[in-house]
């Protein structure tokens, strides 16, 4: 029975079907979820790795090992696995090797927008690209036959649209691995990538990539669908729902597997259309080989020298979606606007509208720290998690944020480039984990003066509270050893360490005003569980602002909070509005109790007092 | 209103309750026998930012995305999201707004100004098409939990759809708990009621 998947949930049943045994994964939208599902059929293996190149490596131990394994992660994991990529490619495993890799173009969450089938073309492994939830079990499955029939790993590339769109999707059963070996491979020429062994892979991964171009030419993935000859579009992944819904009758040659291409059909599809296009989001990676093959495409500019990375047709930056490729299709004059549009007319607001950003939650044990560095003035390099929110104001407490575990080297840059000011680096328990500890060891080993605050809150909150190294349990909800920071730091050199109460706003602030005056390196551990946790959202209380001791100061405005608001009372002698609290949204964490110069917010110690 | 082809865009703040009804509305495209697909974004929407999905009903549906311009109903949960996606709208479209006002932190920092009735009563007009109003949080603590807000609204909206309020309560059923079935069975009728008697029961 076909029922709504999403696309992620569709592809962790596809690795069920395949049979597959092993998965590890760093979470990451948009490809969180294809872990926790799959994580829940019987008798598999899944786990967290702390970042996606050892979630890459233990996949590709397994396959080494005989097992069927996966590895999913966002489009910028795979820079962060692209090592093991790259050897794994080279090698080959002895069981079906599946790396998704789910790319987020127009950046819906992340920090860049690169084209990851790019990755596959560079690594020579084949890429298959699917256009609902139906096609991405359906080539999950085929990509681990594919994986085996060619020894080599296969990359499963989808976007955004794809893992979080549900669609009707039939679902197969379970088939267990065909065939496994006996014992692990003892094979140097094929695993030991020593320059002897590797080059003599090298020309049998060129080959492989031609041998599965040819396979392209038959594979069911790759179809053709004749309507009109008027117009034929090559295209794949979700711009095959535009093409479909902007372009009815156009006849369309749809790719399945966009690595590597398969030059008969496209020219033999070419021949049979009068003009030629490439409907594909971001790089023009299908296009420019298209043309790389000498297969003319309509350029509606009729240009006779193209600059390079150009697309004829379709913007190179951002999501498509029916809108844009109607607009493109009508500036190319491939269609005509249609006439109820003409005289329709569109909806039109014409009024500005306050935005909704969103912002660090109420309750949010990274406020206190963020709110101190702020108020000291001091550069702040940042790191991708929920703390990346206290860019925003009032808090403006981060100055950069590149990648992933990348705060500590750029706050030591800074150092030892002899910057005059004291760097701070900001990063939270699941980031320092991921790519933070080589950082920090680094910082210890040289002896830069950069002050470093691992936000713990217990979770790896932005992408929906996934357990970590730190939280005592795995994805499969088994307890196990929970890892500490302190000693961890302290192991990695730095002999500067205090771990403090998250909401402690004081504490923070004097520890920080006192190390900034000291040398050499330190960390300060912020810890307190993430209020969203159902343990700490038992533990909410909301708080109340008492009318007669505000005067409307508004240094409680000043830490950021939703649920402190500007109440319409006015301050008798300043005509400053009081403060108000949210009683709805407030956790009652008592950062602002404690920022209150007037004791104008009970603790919640206080409010139980004055219950009594 | 027949219920053949529907582009629905659902609208609301991260918390509402937005993706479980979104999700319940594309499970009654699939009951009533149609193509159904339903898109929406994650990640950093979650923390109090503006949420979006689409659901449509088809033969065969293509684009997860309907184009701007062509949603035949917006289900707006809060009144500036209804706003802000206002121009999604086809021409003559139905604008179902649930009565309830969520200041950004840009209003409470006090940087911006949030709407005032008058400017939402005129914006909301002179969009062509009909406009209906819910007061989805009275009417789900009315039923026993505001948590049933979405519901509520989802109620509201059966009543624009020729659609059997039992295939509704069925596809409803099968996303709660068994214990908030019967809560969420009252919202649901309980917003239906309130388009059905064609006024505004709180005011």
């Amino acid at each position: 029975m076909k029922r709504l998947l999403s696309g992620n949930e569709a592809i962790a049943y596809g690795a069920w079907e395949a049979g597959v045994e092993v998965a590890s994964a760093y979470p990451g939208t948009p490809s969180t979820e294809i872990l926790e599902h799959f994580a829940r059929f019987p008798g598999v293996y899944a786990e967290w790795a702390p970042n996606e190149k050892v979630a890459l490596d233990v996949a590709i131990g397994a396959a080494y090992a005989g097992r069927r394994a996966l590895a999913t992660m966002k489009h910028v994991g795979l820079n962060v696995a692209a090592d093991a990529l790259f050897y794994a490619a080279m090698t080959g495993a002895e069981a079906g090797l599946v790396i998704v890799s789910a790319d987020d173009p127009s950046m819906h969450s992340s920090q860049n927008e690169q084209d990851n089938r790019q990755f596959a073309r560079f690594a020579r492994i084949p890429c298959l690209e699917p256009s609902d939830s139906q096609e991405a079990k359906d080539l999950t499955v085929m990509a681990f036959d594919i994986s085996e029939q060619f020894d080599t790993p296969v990359m499963l590339r989808t976007t955004t649209r794809i893992c979080h769109t549900s669609t009707l999707t039939e679902v197969g059963t379970r088939r267990e691995q065909a065939v496994r070996i006996e014992k692990y491979p003892r094979n140097a020429k094929k695993y030991v990538m020593v320059p002897a062994n590797a080059r003599k892979r090298h020309p049998v991964i060129e080959q492989r990539i031609l041998d599965l171009a040819d396979f392209g030419e038959r594979f069911e993935a790759n179809r053709i669908e004749m309507r009109s000859k008027e117009l034929g579009i090559i295209t794949t992944g979700v711009s095959y729902q535009y093409a479909r819904e902007v372009f009815p009758d156009a006849s369309i040659l749809k790719l399945g597997m966009v690595y590597p291409l398969p030059g008969k059909l496209i020219r033999s599809f070419a021949k049979n259309v009068d003009k030629l296009i490439v409907l594909e989001e971001l790089d023009p990676f299908i296009e420019e080989q298209v043309r790389c093959m000498g297969v003319p495409l309509f350029d509606p500019e009729q240009r006779d020298e193209l600059a390079p990375n150009t697309k004829l047709i379709f913007p190179m930056t951002g999501e498509l979606d029916p809108a844009i490729v109607r607009q493109s299709a009508i500036r190319a004059k491939l269609i005509e606007v249609p006439d109820e549009k003409k005289t329709q007319g569109r909806i039109e607001l014409g009024m500005a509208l306050p935005g909704r950003p969103p912002v660090l939650c109420p309750g949010c044990p990274h406020r206190s720290s963020l709110y101190v560095l702020h108020k000291m003035g001091v550069p702040i390099n940042g790191d991708i998690g929920c703390y990346t929110l206290g860019v925003t104001p009032p808090l403006n407490a981060i100055d950069t944020c590149g990648c992933m575990g990348a705060s500590i080297g750029v706050a030591h840059g800074a150092a030892v480039a002899g910057d005059k000011e004291r760097h701070f680096a900001v990063l939270g328990d699941s980031t320092f984990f991921h790519t933070g500890m080589p950082a920090l060891l680094n910082v210890a080993y040289n002896q830069s003066n950069v002050i470093t605050i691992i936000m713990d809150n217990r979770i790896t909150g932005m992408t929906g509270h996934q357990e970590n190294p730190g939280t005592g349990r795995t994805l499969q909800q088994k307890e196990t050893v929970t890892i500490e920071f302190e000693p961890l730091v302290k192991a990695l050199g730095i002999s500067k360490v205090l771990t403090v109460e998250a909401y402690d706003v004081e504490l923070i602030e004097k520890t920080l005003k006192n190390w900034v005056k000291e040398d050499g390196p330190a960390v300060l551990i912020t810890r307190h569980g993430c209020a969203l946790l159902p343990e700490e959202r038992k533990k909410w209380m909301p708080l109340t602002v008492i009318k007669e001791k505000c005067n409307g100061c508004t240094i409680c405005f000043r830490i950021g909070c939703p649920a402190i608001l500007k109440s319409e009372t006015m301050d008798a002698k300043y005509n400053r509005p009081l403060a108000e609290i949210d009683p709805l949204m407030c956790t009652g964490c008592e950062i602002c109790a404690r920022v209150c110069p007037r004791d104008a917010i009970p603790t919640r110690e206080q409010m139980l007092a004055m219950e009594v | 209103m027949g219920t053949g082809k529907m582009n629905f865009m659902l609208v609301g703040v991260g918390g509402q309750g937005t993706l479980l009804a979104s999700d319940i509305l594309a499970d009654l495209g699939v009951r009533l026998g149609f193509d159904a697909k339903k898109a929406e974004i994650h990640g950093m929407a979650q923390r109090g930012g503006s949420v979006t999905s689409f659901v449509r009903w088809d033969k065969e549906v293509f684009s997860p995305i309907i184009a701007k311009g062509e949603v035949d109903i917006l289900l707006a949960f809060e009144s500036l999201e209804a706003l802000r996606y206002l121009e999604q709208l086809k021409p003559g479209g139905t604008l179902l707004v649930n009565n309830q006002e969520i200041e950004p932190i840009t209003v409470k920092a006090g940087d911006e100004v949030y709407p005032t009735s008058a400017e939402f009563s005129k914006a909301f007009e002179n969009t062509a098409g009909k406009v209906f109003h819910v007061d989805g949080v009275q009417l789900a603590e009315k039923a026993g939990n505001a948590k049933t807000a979405n519901v509520a609204i989802l109620g509201a909206l059966s009543a624009l759809l020729d659609t059997p309020s039992e295939t509704w309560l069925e596809v409803i059923e099968a996303h709660v708990p068994p214990k908030a079935v019967e809560v969420n069975r009252k919202a649901f009728l309980l917003g239906r009621e309130q388009i059905e008697m064609g006024g505004n029961i709180f005011k």
